[in-house]
């Protein structure tokens, strides 16, 4: 082995992103140890989302490699889909069903114990409206609902994806006790955010920069 | 295996809470079929003739009726997501809810199509293959469907789409389902007819996922 190994759990390295044909950004590195956390910010549209996504397995990368504990994540899918909650902007909340049942119906999918559904609902404070068919929920309330699902199963890997929005002073500050709680068991929390939640002690990634040179990248590519 | 079942049944869970789009499909295959016998005339030789064929026909339109929301709901308000993120092959996802759209949407309409065929003057053991046909073609409805489903995912007017792309797809169901009927009625046996149909049926639970996994994989690019 030539690489110099990294003591980092969650590495990227050089990742770039294409959709259709528009570059979004390019040259994205980082390297997360335990229980780091890692904020995205940047103007609507310099791809938090898709960069979120591409290291959810959802998107792919168009260059670049993720390494978790320096094997590529690429190598073992199935194993990496295992390590990550992804927490995407929409909230894969069922109106039909009522607020109990979409929670456990989570809870079943990603094998949880069959009370982590009725536990992860009093910890957002939804307890009450347990049986309330969730079309009745305000935006807020759908909001704490899919974040319920943070609670549901221990994941390593954390992607959320601007997970404040629509939330109260209250709710806000549930989800950063959360994410600290979750990093201090050694988690991983990668977040997008245009402000309104602070992670202490977590690196920050401006996408505008790497916008800006994927954009440069293609212009010169252009001219030549 | 535990996965599976637990979204076969979250999908039936999710039809019955809102059943009214399973009921449309089952009303809509009754009174389809009902005008055939109207706008005929009410000649019971003929109606005879023509009833496994309106039948079968009847039965695609109502899967078609139906289909394009199998992966459109999810999709749009991110359940699709969440579902490639499980513990679960792609492939065994779209399964598992082509497989549930079938026993909400398809086994309703065993039910109610002997009465229909009642309606046209079928003879007892025309019924029985006509049932024993939709019975194994159902799910080849069903898992084809899921496959245009998928493909047709964050298109505009993807219902209008849907039924160019599924139905020239349908028409080996439709011949072999048609044609076991017509078989017992001129007194030939209907089982090669069945067997081909029943051919039909395992080769499209074993491509159909994998198809439909792939394309709905790639409407989530």
């Amino acid at each position: 082995m030539t690489e110099p190994k990294s003591s980092a759990l969650f590495r990227a390295e050089g990742l770039a992103c294409r959709r259709g044909e528009r570059p979004v950004f390019a040259g994205i590195f980082f390297e997360l140890a335990e229980g780091a956390g890692l904020l995205l910010t940047g103007a609507n549209g310099s791809g938090k989302s898709s960069l979120l996504r591409l290291l959810a397995g959802l998107l792919p990368a168009e260059s670049g490699t993720l390494y978790w504990s320096n094997a590529p994540v690429a190598a073992d899918r199935d194993a990496q889909r295992a390590r990550i909650l992804f927490l995407g902007h929409r909230d894969a909340v069922k109106s039909g069903l009522t607020v109990l049942e979409n929670i456990e119906g989570w809870a079943s999918l990603q094998r949880a114990p069959s009370d982590a559904g009725r536990t992860a609902l009093a910890a957002f404070d939804l307890e009450r409206l347990a049986d309330l068919p969730a079309r009745y929920l305000s935006a807020g309330q759908r909001r704490r609902l899919a974040l319920a699902r943070l609670l549901l199963v221990k994941r390593p890997l954390w992607l959320l994806d601007e997970p404040q929005t629509g939330l109260d002073e209250a709710a806000t500050e549930r989800l950063a006790t959360t994410i600290e709680n979750h990093r201090a068991g050694g988690g991983i929390a990668v977040v997008a955010t245009h402000g309104g939640l602070d992670l202490p002690g977590a690196e920050r990634l401006d996408l505008d920069v790497a916008h800006r040179a994927a954009l440069d990248a293609m212009r010169a590519g252009e001219l030549r | 295996m535990s996965v599976f079942f637990a979204l076969f049944g979250r999908e039936i869970r999710l039809v019955l809470c809102q059943p009214g789009e399973a009921v449309l499909a089952m009303l809509f295959f009754l009174l389809g079929g009902a005008i055939f016998p109207i706008a005929l005339g009410p000649d019971p030789a003929l109606l005879a003739i023509v009833a496994p064929g309106i039948l079968w026909a009847m039965a695609l339109f109502a899967a078609l009726l139906s289909l394009d929301r199998l992966f459109q709901s999810d999709y749009d308000d991110g359940t699709l997501d969440q579902l490639m993120l499980l513990d679960l092959p792609a492939p065994a996802i779209c399964l598992a809810k082509a497989l549930a759209h079938w026993a909400t949407h398809g086994l309703p309409l065993l039910l109610v199509a002997p009465l229909l065929a009642l309606g046209f003057g079928l003879s007892a053991e025309g019924i029985a293959v006509m049932i024993a046909g939709l019975a194994l073609g159902g799910p080849v409805l069903s898992l084809i469907g899921s496959v245009g489903a998928a493909l047709t995912l964050g298109a505009r007017r993807s219902g209008a789409i849907l039924p160019l792309l599924v139905l020239p797809l349908y028409i080996p169901a439709l011949v072999f389902g048609v044609g076991a009927v017509d078989a017992t009625l001129g007194g030939f046996p209907a089982a090669p007819h069945l067997m081909l149909l029943g051919a039909f049926a395992l080769a499209s639970v074993v491509l159909a996922p994998w198809a439909a996994a792939a394309a709905s994989r790639m409407a989530l690019d």
